[in-house]
């Protein structure tokens, strides 16, 4: 068997085994599905009327705010997924099984590859739910042609890729899961200082490139762009650009953590 | 010598300062059972470690062959070879104890008839069946190691090391282990067992290896081992002081033990010699309320060897020491 059929067997044999994992204990990704949903309803009927006065054309609209905010809540919907990953990565290292794993003739990075395809499989349905919920509660995108639907999919996809890397890595280099629920934290923080709730224009002057050049505010005014018609820009290719960094150091970041000696 | 299924030499490992293997020579012939015998620290787990490619050797090592292959270049050939059952159940608790034998299966590239074939055999035979379709981390130990061991089994390997397989089982599914284990080289697989129980050892070992303190300190079988060390006794209790110090006057070459009221008496346990002890008591008209004959076990070999590991025996035993 070549070494790449070996991989791709090995990887889909664990990638089977971390659905499982999911299927069987839903519970961990429900529970993280639950901080989106609560933003998304606490922004839009707690502080909308407030925050839609300050963006737009002005005047109380509730419905303006509901499409300004949701694009930024999908994308914190899958920080908020994968600190399920960086948790379970994280309970998966204590476990005897994958120092099995380490003498079996199998491909190295099939477990962590495994843990990476469930998490972006996990994160795609997870931002599907928060969409749908979204949709009943009168988001609606705006002259988004079937195009730009794919390219939101694409990015959607690209950026939890570099989010679970990155999660990976923090999951692996962290003793204990609430350790790396804590490590991972950032990953839904980050969101709270992007464009995700408010624009990057009404923050300190100070503050603004820090808001403005963060991995999150170029893909959430990607996915704004793509679903509502606003100007894409710089952010179009910055985002791309912030994903596939992060793919690639959280891929070699996790890989190396992982071949390392146990001991 | 037949072919050796497992040669390491100059084995070592440090962390930093400590050195926990200090050049071990191991030579396992296929088909054996050779243990690896040492108290808690002496570098057992580590070795496992490294002989199952788990972890790297420390750069001094000499050559290292498992199953045939070096270790050091070819690590996945050793893969193929070996199975392992660690000291900590290496079962994935999340999930049942089939999906668990059917994952090995999938990893071994099975085809998913054989597995689900090998899966059930191993489930019959590990007595697992009823068991099969509940979590795996709701087993008890015994039953979880005996997964563990079935899923290693999975993959048809021809060398297996069981680090410490029944330390923490209760005597019924200990003895239940070593039948498994014994069953095991009788189909010419290869084991290589650790443990810190002289019994255990004694019980399956083709070949034991005492190590202490990251070095081979004796090797040989249990009754080469024994014959290191003589250390037949007759052991005297007396629930009377007096008759006690009546006793220990009337025999010669006593070791006393005056808390416990107990005489040990140098012998080979032989109906003769006991006749003689037998004889000087009844002349000096003392009755023992016990008396019991100790042949040398592989305690006395592992204690003279280990320089006396503390806390793990009985006390009167080291006294005499």
């Amino acid at each position: 068997m070549s070494t790449l059929t070996l991989a791709a067997r090995d990887s889909s044999t664990m990638l089977r085994r971390n659905l499982l994992h999911a299927r069987r204990y839903p519970s961990l990704t429900l529970n993280l599905l639950l901080t989106p949903i609560m933003l998304l309803l606490l922004f839009v009927y707690i502080f909308g009327d407030a925050l839609s006065a300050g963006i737009g054309d002005g005047g109380p609209d509730r419905s303006q705010y509901i499409a300004y905010l949701v694009p930024g809540l999908l994308l914190m919907t899958v920080g908020s997924t994968v600190i399920g990953t960086a948790v379970s990565v994280a309970n998966d290292m204590t476990e005897g099984i994958i120092a099995r794993f380490r003498t079996m003739a199998i491909h190295r990075g099939s477990v962590l590859v495994g843990h990476v395809a469930g998490s972006v499989l996990q994160s795609v349905m997870s931002v599907i739910l928060v969409g749908a919920v979204a949709v009943a509660i009168g988001f609606r995108s705006t002259g988004a042609t079937t195009v730009d639907w794919l390219a939101a999919f694409g990015l959607l996809v690209l950026f939890s890729l570099a989010l679970t890397w990155i999660a990976v890595g923090m999951g692996l280099v962290s003793p204990n899961a609430e350790a790396a629920s804590n490590n991972a934290m950032p990953l839904i923080l980050l969101p709270l200082l992007s464009s995700a709730f408010v624009p990057v224009d009404s923050m300190p002057g100070w503050f603004q490139p820090i808001a403005e050049y963060q991995p999150f505010t170029p893909a959430i005014e990607t996915l704004r762009g793509l679903l509502l018609g606003s100007e894409i820009g710089h952010h179009g290719w910055l985002a791309v650009a912030w994903c596939l960094g992060l793919s690639v150091l959280g891929y070699l970041w996790s890989t190396a953590t992982f071949n390392r000696d146990s001991k | 010598m037949t072919n050796l299924a497992i040669a390491a030499h100059g084995l070592r490992k440090s962390y930093g300062d400590k050195v926990v293997l200090d050049g071990v020579d191991l030579a396992v012939a296929e088909g054996t059972i050779f243990s690896l015998l040492g108290p808690n620290g002496a570098g057992k787990t580590t070795t496992v470690q490294i002989l199952s490619t788990l972890i790297s050797a420390g750069p001094t090592s000499g050559d290292i062959r498992v199953g045939g292959h070096d270790l050091a270049t070819d690590p996945q050939a050793v893969r193929r070879t070996i199975g392992v059952t660690g000291q900590f159940s290496a079962v994935d608790g999340l999930i049942t104890g089939e999906e668990n034998m059917l994952l090995m299966a999938d990893l071994y590239h099975l085809s998913p008839g054989a597995g689900r074939r090998v899966t059930a055999d191993l489930l019959e035979r590990f007595d697992l069946v009823d068991a099969a379709k509940k979590p795996a981390s709701t087993y008890s130990g015994g039953m979880k190691r005996r997964l563990d061991l079935a899923m290693t089994l999975v993959g048809g390997p021809r060398i297996i090391f069981l680090d410490e397989p029944t330390t923490g089982l209760d005597p019924r599914s200990r003895h239940n282990m070593w039948q498994i284990i014994r069953d095991l080289v009788a189909d010419g697989v290869t084991v290589f067992l650790t443990t810190q129980y002289l019994e255990e050892a004694d019980e399956l070992a083709d070949r034991i290896a005492v190590l202490t303190d990251g070095r081979i300190a004796a090797e040989g079988t249990a009754e080469e081992l024994k014959r290191l060390i003589p250390g037949g006794h007759v052991r005297l209790r007396f629930d009377d002081p007096a008759a006690y110090a009546r006793a220990s006057g009337a025999l010669r070459e006593t070791v006393r033990d005056d808390q416990a009221l107990t005489l040990r008496i140098p012998s080979d346990g032989t109906q003769r010699e006991l006749h003689v002890i037998l004889g000087r008591l009844d002349a000096a008209s003392v009755h023992a309320d016990t008396l019991t004959v100790h042949t040398p076990d592989l305690d006395d070999v592992f204690f003279a060897l280990t320089g006396g590991a503390a806390g793990i025996t009985d006390k009167p035993k080291e006294t005499v020491r």
